[in-house]
C-alpha cells in the first residue's frame, strides 16, 4: 500500500435500523496526515459512519476503505494501526482507570509506557479510581489516554472533548496537534467549533445521512455571506437590485446588508461608486456557517410547509 | 411569625420524604406494563393447566392416594413440601401440597427482579439521578417500587384465585383456593422486602439482585430441611410459611401474618439504611483500584475472568453452600423411611443405601438446574456489554469479535462446570459426613460431572439466542424455567414422554442411584457444540448494537 492512498474512503454508503435510513449515500474521503472535521447535527449519522469504519456495523450498500483495507473483514489487522475514542464512555464499574487504559492498549496491540505516564500526567487523571466514580470528563479523560498512548496510524475521535474542562481540552488540542507532527491521520466529529477551527485542515459536513459540504474552512467560508454596514456619502439606490445581496436594511445613509462572498467585490465597487464614509465588514463566523448548513433542511421544509 | 414557619417546616418535613409518589408510581407501573401482565399470566396459567388436569389424572380416591403415598418420600418432601392433608388427599391438599414450592420460587423471583430492577439497577445506569432532581421525596422512589410490586402480588392473588376456583374442580374451594393465593402472594411480598434491603447494601445492581436470589435458594432449602427434620427450620423460611397455612386442608391465616410483619420490619431496614447513603453508593464506600493492568487482565480470557470474578466466587461458594444444606439431610432420609411403614417395604426390596442414593439424585438434578443459571447469566451479561456501549471499545481494538466470545464463553462454560462440581463438592462432603458412607463424595462428585452437558446445553442456547435474535437472549430462561417444570411437576402431572424430554435434564442418568450412561452425555454436548457453533457464526454477521 503506498502513501497516496487515502486514510478514510468512503463512498456512496447506506445503512437502515427498521425504517431509519441511517446513512443515505455517504461520501468521506480523509487523505493521510490530515485533521478532518466530522460535522453535522445530532442523529445526522456521524457515530454510524464510525462504527461502519469501525467493522461494528455492517453497511447495507455502498464502500469504505480504511487504510487501504475492508473495515467489516480485516478487523484485526486494521485495528492494530488505529485507535477510537466513543463520544459516550461507559466504564466497567470494577476497573480501575489505569487498568482499562493498559487493558485496551495491550489489546490493540501494545501501548507505549511513557506516553501513558506523561499522558496521565497531562490530562491530570487519578488511574486508581474505579470505573463509576470517574465523572464524565474524566471517563472521557480515560479514554483519550487510551487511545493516545498507543503507536497507530489513524485516530478516530467521537466528540472526544465532550464535557472536557477549559483546561483539558487546551490540552487535548495541543496533543492532538502533536499528533498531527507525528504523521497521524486524525477523523474528528465535534460540536465544538473553535476545536475544529484550531485543529482542522478540512471538514465534511454531513446532514440526515449524506454529506452537504466538504472542503478547508476557507473554501466554505467562500460558500457563505459577508456582513457589511457602511454609512453612504450618497443615497443608497440600487443596492437591491444587486444580485446576491441579502436582508438589506437602509436607514438614511446607513445601509446594512449581507452579501454572498462570490459577490462581495460587485457590492463594494457599487457602493464606493455611491461614496463611502464608514464601512464595516464581517467575515461569517463559523457558528453563522454551521447554523446555515444545518438548518438548511429544516428552513427549505418549513418554506415547502407554508407554499403548499 | 416564628410559629407559623415552624409549622410550614414540619408539614413539609412529612410530605417532603413522599412527594412525588403518585407520580413514580405511576412511571413504575408503565414501565412494567408488559412485564406485570406476562408474569401474572404465565403463573397463572401454569397452574391452571396443571389443576385442571386432576380429576382425570386421579379420578378415584384409590389413585390420590397412591400419589399421597409417593409423595410421603424424602425426596418427594425435599422438592416439594412437607406433605399436609396425605391422609386424605384431595385436589385441594394435591395443589398445596405439590405446587406451592414451585410457585413461590417464582414469585419471589418475580418480586425480587421488580425491586432490584428500580432501584439498584436505576441508579446503577444514573436514571435514579434524573428521577431524584425533580420534586422528588427522599423516600418516594422506593415506595413507589414496593408499591407497585406488592400491588402486582395481590393482583396475582386475585387473578389466581378466581381462575382456580372458579373452575369449580371438587375440594378446590374459594376459601381454599384464596388462603393458597394469598400464602404465593406473602412470599412475593416478603422478598421484595428483602430485595430493597439488598439493594441498600450493595453498590453493583448484580450484587443486589445475586444475594436477593441467593436468599430465596436459602428459604427453600431451609424448608426442606424442616420438613424432613427439625420442623423449626421451616418456620425460617417465607415459603415454609406458605406451606403452613395447610390451605385446603386445615387452614390458618397466621403464617400470612407473620410474613407481613417480617416484610414490614424488612421495608423499615430499608428505608433507614437508604438515609445513610448517598445516591449510587453503597453502604461501604468503593476502594481505590490499581493504577494499571496486571499481564493477566490484559489477555481477552483474563479480561473476561475478571469482568466475571465476582459472580464466579459468589455462584461457586453459594452452591457449594447450598450442596451442603442437602447433604446434611441424607442421614434424615433413612429415619424418615424407618418412621414410615410403607416405605418400609419398599426399602427391603431396595435396601436403604440405595433409597438415600435415589434422594441424592433427585436433589442433584434440582442443583443442576440451578447451576445452569449461572452458564445463562454469563451469556446475559455479554449482551450487557454490547448494549451498555462497553463492549465497543474493546472490539475497536485488534480483538477480534469471535475472541472477545471466546474469553466469556471459556468462563461462561468452564465456570458452569466448576459451579456445577461445587455443588456436587458440597453435597458429597456433607452427605458423607451425615451418613458416614464415604462413596458417597466420589459418587456425588461423577453425579455432577454428568450434570455438565446439560449445564452447558443452556449456555449455548443462550449464545445462540444473542447471536441470532440479541433482543431475545432472555429467552434461554424459559428453557430453565421447562426444566424446573417438568423435575417438579413432570410426575404429578403423567406427563407424555416427549414432552419430559424437551428438557436436557431430562435426559441426564440419575446419578448416583442408576449406572452411568454416556450416550445421552455424548448427544448432550453434542447439541450444546452445535448451538455454540451456531451463536458464533451468526454473532460474526450481525451488527453490534450499542446505545
Amino acid at each position: 500500500m503506498d502513501g497516496t492512498t487515502p486514510a478514510i474512503a468512503v463512498s456512496g454508503l447506506h445503512k437502515s435500523f427498521g425504517r431509519t435510513h441511517a446513512l443515505d449515500g455517504l461520501d468521506l474521503t480523509v487523505t493521510r496526515g490530515e485533521i478532518h472535521g466530522f460535522l453535522g447535527p445530532n442523529g445526522s449519522g456521524k457515530t454510524t459512519t464510525i462504527r461502519v469504519l469501525l467493522g461494528l456495523l455492517k453497511a447495507d450498500s455502498g464502500t469504505a476503505r480504511l487504510l487501504g483495507g475492508d473495515p467489516w473483514t480485516d478487523v484485526a489487522s486494521l485495528h492494530r494501526r488505529l485507535a477510537y475514542v466513543p463520544g459516550d464512555v461507559n466504564l466497567w464499574p470494577n476497573l480501575s482507570g489505569g487498568e482499562v487504559i493498559d487493558l485496551l492498549g495491550r489489546l490493540r496491540g501494545g501501548l507505549d509506557t511513557r506516553r501513558r505516564d506523561d499522558l496521565v500526567d497531562r490530562f491530570d487523571l487519578d488511574p486508581r479510581k474505579k470505573g463509576r466514580t470517574y465523572s464524565k470528563g474524566n471517563r472521557q479523560k480515560v479514554a483519550i489516554i487510551a487511545a493516545l498512548a498507543s503507536n497507530v496510524d489513524l485516530l478516530l475521535l467521537d466528540e472526544p472533548t465532550a464535557g472536557l474542562d477549559p483546561l483539558m481540552e487546551a490540552t487535548f488540542r495541543r496533543t492532538i496537534e502533536e499528533e498531527r507532527k507525528e504523521g497521524r491521520t486524525v477523523l474528528l466529529s465535534s460540536h465544538i467549533l473553535a476545536e475544529v477551527e484550531a485543529l482542522c485542515d478540512r471538514v465534511s459536513i454531513i446532514r440526515n445521512g449524506k454529506t452537504v459540504e466538504t472542503g478547508t474552512l476557507a473554501e466554505l467560508r467562500h460558500l457563505t455571506r459577508t456582513s457589511i454596514t457602511a454609512e453612504l456619502a450618497g443615497p443608497a439606490d440600487g443596492i437591491a437590485a444587486l444580485a446576491n445581496v441579502h436582508d438589506l436594511k437602509v436607514e438614511g445613509s446607513k445601509v446594512r446588508f449581507d452579501v454572498e462572498t462570490a459577490a462581495l467585490d460587485d457590492a463594494l465597487r457599487h457602493l464606493t461608486s455611491v461614496g463611502v464614509r464608514s464601512l464595516v465588514s464581517q467575515p461569517p463566523t463559523l457558528e453563522e456557517l454551521f447554523l446555515r448548513h444545518y438548518t438548511e433542511e429544516t428552513a427549505r421544509a418549513n418554506g415547502k410547509a407554508t407554499t403548499s | 411569625m416564628t410559629t407559623t414557619v415552624e409549622r410550614v417546616q414540619s408539614t413539609r418535613d412529612i410530605e417532603s420524604t413522599l412527594t412525588g409518589f403518585g407520580t413514580l408510581l405511576r412511571f413504575a407501573l408503565r414501565r412494567e406494563r408488559i412485564r406485570i401482565p406476562v408474569w401474572i399470566a404465565a403463573l397463572t396459567l401454569l397452574t391452571l393447566g396443571t389443576v385442571a388436569g386432576f380429576p382425570d389424572l386421579y379420578p378415584t380416591a384409590e389413585s390420590r392416594q397412591s400419589r399421597a403415598s409417593l409423595m410421603d418420600s424424602p425426596a418427594a418432601t425435599a422438592m416439594s413440601g412437607p406433605g399436609f392433608g396425605l391422609d386424605d388427599y384431595t385436589f385441594g391438599a394435591m395443589l398445596a401440597n405439590e405446587m406451592i414450592g414451585f410457585l413461590a420460587i417464582f414469585v419471589a423471583l418475580m418480586s425480587v427482579l421488580m425491586v432490584s430492577r428500580h432501584t439498584r439497577h436505576e441508579e446503577e445506569q444514573g436514571r435514579a439521578e434524573l428521577i431524584r432532581a425533580g420534586i422528588v421525596g427522599r423516600h418516594a422512589s422506593l415506595t413507589a417500587t414496593l408499591a407497585v410490586t406488592m400491588l402486582t402480588n395481590v393482583l396475582l392473588a386475585v387473578v389466581l384465585t378466581v381462575v382456580i376456583a372458579g373452575l369449580g374442580i371438587e375440594t378446590i374451594t374459594w376459601g381454599g383456593t384464596a388462603l393458597f393465593a394469598a400464602s404465593l402472594a406473602m412470599v412475593g411480598v416478603v422478598f421484595a422486602a428483602a430485595s430493597a434491603v439488598s439493594a441498600q447494601v450493595f453498590e453493583h445492581g448484580r450484587a443486589a439482585s445475586g444475594m436477593a436470589g441467593a436468599l430465596i435458594g436459602i428459604a427453600y432449602a431451609l424448608r426442606a430441611a424442616g420438613d424432613m427434620g427439625n420442623p423449626a427450620l421451616s418456620w425460617l423460611s417465607p415459603i415454609g410459611w406458605a406451606q403452613r397455612t395447610k390451605s385446603y386442608v386445615d387452614g390458618t391465616a397466621l403464617p400470612l401474618l407473620l410474613g407481613l410483619v417480617v416484610a414490614g420490619a424488612l421495608v423499615a431496614v430499608a428505608f433507614s439504611l437508604s438515609t445513610r447513603r448517598d445516591v449510587g453508593a453503597g453502604l461501604r464506600q468503593s476502594q481505590p483500584g490499581a493504577a494499571g493492568a496486571s499481564d493477566a487482565l490484559s489477555t481477552p480470557l483474563g479480561f473476561a475472568l475478571r469482568l466475571h470474578r465476582g459472580a464466579v466466587i459468589g455462584w461457586t461458594s453459594a452452591m457449594f453452600l447450598f450442596g451442603a444444606m442437602y447433604g446434611s439431610l441424607a442421614s434424615e432420609v433413612e429415619t424418615f423411611v424407618e418412621d414410615n411403614p410403607a416405605m418400609q417395604e419398599f426399602v427391603q426390596r431396595m435396601g436403604s443405601a440405595s433409597f438415600t442414593q435415589s434422594w441424592l439424585a433427585s436433589i442433584m438434578s434440582m442443583l443442576a438446574m440451578v447451576c445452569s443459571v449461572f452458564g445463562v447469566l454469563a451469556i446475559v451479561r455479554m449482551r450487557t456489554e454490547e448494549t451498555s456501549g462497553r463492549a465497543e471499545p474493546v472490539l475497536s481494538t485488534a480483538l477480534t469479535r469471535p475472541k472477545w466470545v471466546t474469553g466469556h464463553l471459556a468462563v461462561a462454560l468452564g465456570g458452569g462446570a466448576v459451579v456445577m462440581l461445587s455443588a456436587g463438592l458440597g453435597l458429597g462432603l456433607s452427605a458423607m459426613a451425615s451418613t458416614g458412607d464415604s462413596a458417597l463424595l466420589s459418587d456425588l462428585l461423577g453425579a455432577a460431572l454428568a450434570y455438565i452437558p446439560a449445564v452447558w446445553l443452556a449456555t449455548g442456547l443462550a449464545l445462540t439466542l444473542f447471536g441470532l435474535l440479541p433482543g431475545a437472549v432472555h429467552a434461554a430462561w424459559v428453557v430453565l424455567g421447562y426444566g424446573l417444570f417438568i423435575g417438579m411437576l413432570g410426575p404429578l402431572l403423567q406427563l407424555p414422554g416427549w414432552l419430559t424430554n424437551l428438557s436436557p435434564f431430562s435426559h441426564v442418568p440419575q446419578l448416583p442411584a442408576v449406572d452411568v450412561e454416556f450416550t445421552p452425555l455424548v448427544l448432550l454436548t453434542a447439541v450444546a457444540a452445535g448451538l455454540v457453533m451456531l451463536g458464533f457464526g451468526a454473532l460474526r454477521q450481525r451488527d453490534l448494537e450499542s446505545v
